[in-house]
């Protein structure tokens, strides 16, 4: 609901400030920077899912041209790559914890984990060489499935005893197995949501640099959250105090959550640069990020839904098994758990619900949160079987979502678990996107496509979920092990020009644009006097970096605070000028003006006062305008909405396209719709592309079959129609922007809508399941079983 | 290693390579021109598109020494100073790019599109841009950049 | 990618003498397949012959019923055709569906023709339309050029110079793409010319492009898609990868066969 929609405040398309210098080939990605006297690092990776090294003979590339350094495990006796989150098992014990050292030793868990590195005078040398290292591997066998693994046959990490890192559960079981009992009907479904690989456009990479000089070192990497990356690697893993490491993510080409997490090659070049004594820079190839870079979902679920008489929801339960990998990756843990099972109550009124989540060591890449992060898998879960129960009962699938709702005035809303939603209004969007979707035209395309042999399917998505992460006092109750606040600094030059300095990271949301929007309506400055600064850890006081749809609602409600008590001092600044008090300054349109009369100072002219302070009274008033804040938020925020697919199936070759797909999003307040627009077209695809086309597939010896974009199916622009995007909707009612976020909901509430519409497609030919994705060949082996 | 000269972006270069170096490799390595990426190994994502003798082509499936002698176009070449090439300017006036890592690449391919059909439908622009990965757009509104640049 | 040694002859001639010359050497056509080869490091040839800088590999003729295409014409080229449009737009339709823009621009006739990938294009238009392919030393029957997976009749240091098709009255090709990589999962060129009725499969086979004799008498009989459509195709050796079991390719083939036949006209 935007506001405005000219000029440069909340509520504008203000076109992207940092368009400019990506158009013209002006950006700044990791790869660009090239620092004097640079080496390159090729990391040699195991092509085996599990094996013992039994040894390694590096002699020869040591000795090849150019090389400068080789390591292995045995030479890195540095600490483990951390975990940032820990769980605990219903029976009150820590999950098992195993250590992940950046380069293997003794043992290798998945094929791509890193077995020895090479440092070179170019990149070529470096894999030249590494062809030459000879490792004796002692191949074992692979626990490549959830279930095998849970089999405990063949132990993934010997020393922790057990595949199974914790079993966790929460809700009232008793209660949900007692309203079971007692149902008019349940509604069973079994769903694998698929592992996916995130593939960032631009690939990973990470330079090292050590200043012998200052004992300073210098890591620029492709990370979503600089900080963080400085505080788990300087602390965890190579004890180097944060005054003596500095980390700078620079333009960022895409991450997905994929490049939240402290990675190896970031420690291994930040750790060897002083040992060659030169700058050593690592860039994946494609291939090589495809085994690893963290994948994301991949879990198995079992859910019943109970019913009364008139469809009303009584009862949820689910069991999970979700894939965590060879390795706890940072957040591995919590995306199953606090990100997944709290949201099962979707934006319905389930009265009690039960999750059960066992997570699952294997020997694959490990697994961590990916673009939604949980959210998506227990958003398809939901609303598939509420699709189903429709479909065994006899509802009509948006009437049975209309009587489950929770209605609009009985926010604040208290789940069976755990997240009290703020507000929300699911009626208004899903009614809007029935509009846009045309739902009432529906039947005549139906019969017009089935006059042509193609299939029509309408399939619905009423999601919700939480995000804005998140209160500190609530994760940290959770397992977090870091605080979750965001922080900002508004530094007022003398001049009058703004530069903001915030902890999030922008790696494609337009930071630079909307949070200068946010600046410029708060203190009545044109755009161009801001510079939103971010990604440098020697400039930016702290920051808890950008992922969960957080960096508006927590980054931007931290730059709020900062600009107001700009606004303070600047009022103080004001009354001492004018001779008036400060409660009697007022300040609007980039003014300050003593109340009631034509007593004025512009902005500027504050600023410039500020720094040259003749004749301030020091006792009361600091020179300078520069303020920073600290936010850490009430409550995670709750956007929601509806989506609505519109398939089209040939039934001759199995082929899913999708035709039409609405989204009407309740995101909060818009501080600018064509960017909130173009996060919602970009979730979408995600969405789509896990639905029917993507997943990551192994084969039973470990082996990553889909390993490149020869077998990775990356959605193309041929894949998709235009999308029709629309925000309705709530305020979040915690922050001063009423902002709620939106870099996740496309992709967590489109998969089911996708999905609910092919089986809608398919139903009457007999087929009454799918799972993602639904490949041409899937969809085509339904029928012909269907038959 | 191997002598090669060709024109890039208007400009007469030359350098010494091996002739395993890759186009790619030799304009952001040896003429230190950074806006064409490199986003996969399998000469599927389009990122390294440019321009040689006036085509588009994947700058990570051509050696340097292939393009002895050629006309190179790359994405610095494309702007006339701070003036946009009007794709260019369609990109940015609908928001047709987020991170930034595809766009190079997308956007001399679509200015090859619009060069051999400049008046293409919806349907021949996407096809046409098959060759061109992008995970942040959703490529909705890529598609109505280029729809804007074919009627500028 | 291995290091090499880099040649570019002016002529034919020449890029046989500096195969002769060569330990172990490769042609470099458009690259599109030997490029990425090279740097996943699945060949390591001590040199490379560059067949770009031939001007006599170049261009496309059409006189007496043959359309003939240089070894080293793009797929960009064929597709753009005037020519080939008027005279055989089977032909073009199917260059303008080979891999994506980018690859038609660099991507030549020859250097697809000379690998022979199970899940090329046009061997299947080579093999339905009864192409001649002309090399340094002799002309080849498209029937026998084709010998397995990758396999050609091709003698060492043998370079092919120009592929020639003679005019069909009636030709289609349908592709099935890989979802992912947009090869041909299934192609089916169906023809109707001087070579006969034929039918000829690219994607599916794990000896490469076949023909389908069942359909071919199924077609010289009555030349509609009815004819195919009962028509099924053993899937015993079929390809089956995670994007298609031999089952579903079998299946597909059936399908584009029918609907290249109704696309034919």
């Amino acid at each position: 609901m935007p506001d405005g929609t000219t000029g440069t405040g909340i509520g504008a398309a203000v076109k992207r400030v940092e368009d400019f210098r990506f158009l013209t080939g002006n950006g700044n990605y990791t790869d660009d920077i090239n620092r004097p006297g640079q080496s390159y690092a090729y990391i040699l990776r195991s092509p085996h899912a599990h094996a013992r090294i039994t040894s390694i003979d590096s002699s020869a590339a040591k000795a090849a041209a150019g090389v400068l350094a080789v390591f292995t495990g045995e030479d890195m006796q540095v600490g483990s790559l951390p975990c940032g989150w820990q769980i605990h098992s219903k029976d009150g014990s820590p999950m098992l914890e195993p250590e992940h050292p950046p380069l293997a030793k003794g043992k290798v868990r998945y094929v791509g984990d890193q077995v020895a590195v090479v440092i070179a005078d170019t990149y070529s040398q470096a894999k030249d060489a590494a062809e030459s290292i000879i490792v004796n591997y002692e191949v074992l066998p692979a626990a490549v499935s959830m279930s095998d693994a849970l089999a405990d046959k063949t132990l993934v990490h010997d020393d922790i005893g057990s595949n199974l890192c914790f079993d966790w559960e929460i809700g009232d079981e008793a209660a949900v197995d007692e309203a079971m009992s007692k149902a008019a009907h349940v509604t069973k479904i079994d769903l694998v949501n698929n592992r996916l690989v995130p593939n960032a456009m631009e690939p990973r990479a990470a330079i090292g640099e050590f200043d012998r000089a200052t004992g300073e070192y210098t890591l620029y990497t492709t990370s979503q959250n600089p900080h963080v990356i400085r505080l788990l690697m300087g602390a965890f893993v190579l004890s180097i105090p944060e005054h003596k490491l500095r980390v700078v993510a620079p333009d960022v080409g895409g991450g997905f959550g994929s490049k939240i997490y402290h990675y190896a090659e970031e420690a291994i070049v930040t750790w060897a640069a002083p040992k060659v004594g030169r700058p050593i820079k690592w860039v994946a190839d494609r291939s090589e990020s495809f085994v690893s870079d963290a994948h994301g979902r991949d879990q198995i679920n079992h859910a019943e839904l109970a019913l009364d008489a008139n469809g009303k929801f009584l009862a949820l339960k689910v069991q999970t098994q979700a894939n965590m990998g060879a390795y706890l990756s940072t957040f591995a843990p919590c995306v199953p758990t606090y990100l997944s099972a709290t949201l099962l109550a979707g934006t319905y009124t389930t009265p009690v619900i039960h999750a059960n989540v066992k997570a699952v060591f294997t020997n694959t890449v490990p697994v961590d949160a990916y673009r939604g992060a949980g959210r998506p898998e227990s958003t398809y879960l939901i609303e598939r079987i509420v699709d189903q129960a429709a479909r065994e009962t006899g509802i009509d699938k948006v009437e049975i979502r209309r009587r489950n709702f929770i209605p609009a005035d009985a926010f604040p809303y208290q789940t069976p678990v755990a997240l009290q939603y703020d507000s929300g209004d699911y009626e208004a969007t899903l009614s809007s996107a029935t509009k846009i979707a045309d739902v009432a035209g529906f039947a005549a395309r139906k019969a017009e496509a089935a006059s042509r042999g193609k299939l029509r399917g309408m399939g619905y998505s009423t999601y919700l979920e939480a995000c804005g992460i998140a209160p500190s006092a609530v994760v940290g109750s959770l397992g977090a092990r870091a605080g979750l606040y965001e922080s900002a600094e508004v530094r007022v030059h003398p001049t009058g020009s703004v530069t903001v300095f915030t902890g999030t990271h922008s790696h494609g949301q337009g930071h630079e644009t909307t949070f200068a929007q946010l600046v410029s309506d708060r203190l009545g400055l044109p755009m161009e006097n801001i510079e939103i600064s971010h990604g440098d850890t020697n400039k930016v006081q702290f920051g808890m970096g950008t992922y969960g749809s957080r960096s508006l609602a927590v980054g931007g409600e931290a730059l709020i605070r900062a600009v107001d008590k700009i606004i303070d001092k600047a009022k103080k600044i004001a009354a001492h000028v004018l001779e008036a008090s400060a409660d009697d300054i007022e300040f609007k349109d980039g003014n300050f003006t003593v109340a009631g009369t034509d007593k004025s100072m512009a902005f500027g002219e504050v600023a410039l006062t500020a720094y040259v302070p003749h004749n301030f009274p020091h006792d009361e008033l600091e020179p300078g305008l520069d303020e920073k804040a600290f936010y850490d938020p009430a409550n995670f925020t709750f956007p929601g909405g509806c989506h609505i697919c519109e398939v089209e199936i040939d039934p001759e070759t199995g082929v899913t396209e999708v035709i039409k797909f609405t989204a009407v999003d309740d995101v909060g307040r818009v501080i600018n719709p064509m960017i909130v627009e173009g996060q919602v077209h970009g979730g979408v695809a995600q969405g789509i592309g896990q639905a029917l086309l993507e997943y990551a597939a192994y084969d039973d010896s470990g082996q990553l079959v889909t390993g490149s974009y020869m077998d990775y199916t990356m959605p193309r622009a041929d894949n998709f129609p235009k999308f029709d995007v629309a925000t309705e909707g709530t305020l979040c009612t915690h922050n001063t922007l009423g902002v709620k976020g939106v870099g996740e909901v496309g992709a967590i509430g489109s998969p089911p809508a996708v999905i609910n519409a092919v089986i809608d497609a398919l139903w009457d030919r007999g087929v009454r399941d799918m799972s993602m994705p639904a490949t041409s060949e899937k969809v085509w082996l339904a029928l012909q079983a269907a038959e | 290693m191997a002598t090669v000269s060709m024109t890039v972006n208007g400009k007469s270069v030359s350098g010494e390579v091996e002739p395993r170096t890759l186009l790619v490799q030799f304009i952001r390595e040896q003429l230190h021109l950074t806006g064409t990426h490199v986003g996969c190994d399998t000469s599927q994502c389009g990122a390294c598109v440019v321009h040689v003798d006036g085509d588009s082509v994947k700058s990570c499936t051509m050696l340097a020494v292939q393009a002895d002698g050629a006309e190179v176009t790359t994405i610095e070449g494309l702007a006339n100073g701070d003036t946009l090439h009007p794709m260019q300017e369609a990109f940015r006036d609908n928001h047709g790019l987020q991170c930034g890592f595809c766009t190079p690449g997308m956007v001399m391919s679509a200015v090859d599109l619009l060069k051999k059909n400049p008046k293409p439908s919806e349907g021949e622009i996407r096809e046409w841009l098959e060759g061109n990965i992008c995970r942040c757009t959703g490529y909705h509104n890529i598609v109505k950049a280029v729809q804007q640049a074919a009627q500028a | 990618m291995y290091e090499f040694e880099h040649h570019k002859p002016a002529t034919v001639a020449d890029a046989v003498s500096a195969m002769k010359g060569a330990d172990d050497g490769k042609l470099l056509a458009g690259g599109q397949t030997m490029i990425p080869t090279l740097k996943q490091r699945l060949a390591s040839p001590s040199d490379l012959v560059d067949l770009g800088g031939i001007a006599e590999l170049k261009g496309i003729t059409v006189s007496g019923g043959t359309i003939t295409i240089g070894a080293m014409t793009t797929h960009a080229a064929v597709a753009d055709s005037a020519d080939i449009k008027a005279t055989l737009p089977a032909l073009a339709e199917l260059a303008d569906h080979i891999g994506d823009a980018q690859v038609r621009n660099r991507g030549t006739i020859g250097g697809s023709v000379a690998n022979n990938d199970p899940a090329a294009d046009y061997p299947a238009a080579c093999l339905a339309l009864g192409a001649t392919i002309h090399t340094s030393q002799r002309d080849i029957s498209a029937d026998d050029f084709f010998t397995g997976m990758f396999e050609t009749a091709l003698e060492e240091d043998e370079i092919i110079t120009k592929v020639s098709f003679p005019v069909a009255k009636k030709a289609a090709y349908m592709k099935f793409p890989n979802p992912a990589s947009r090869y041909a999962l299934v192609g089916v060129f169906i023809a109707d010319g001087p070579a006969g009725t034929r039918v000829a499969v690219t994607g599916a086979g794990q000896d490469g492009v076949f023909r389908v004799p069942e359909m071919e008498s199924a077609l010289s009989a009555n030349f509609s898609a009815d004819a195919v459509s009962g028509v099924k195709v053993s899937a015993d050796d079929l390809n089956a990868d995670i994007h298609a079991s031999a089952d579903y390719r079998a299946h597909l083939i059936t399908v584009m066969a029918k609907r290249a036949v109704a696309k034919a006209g």
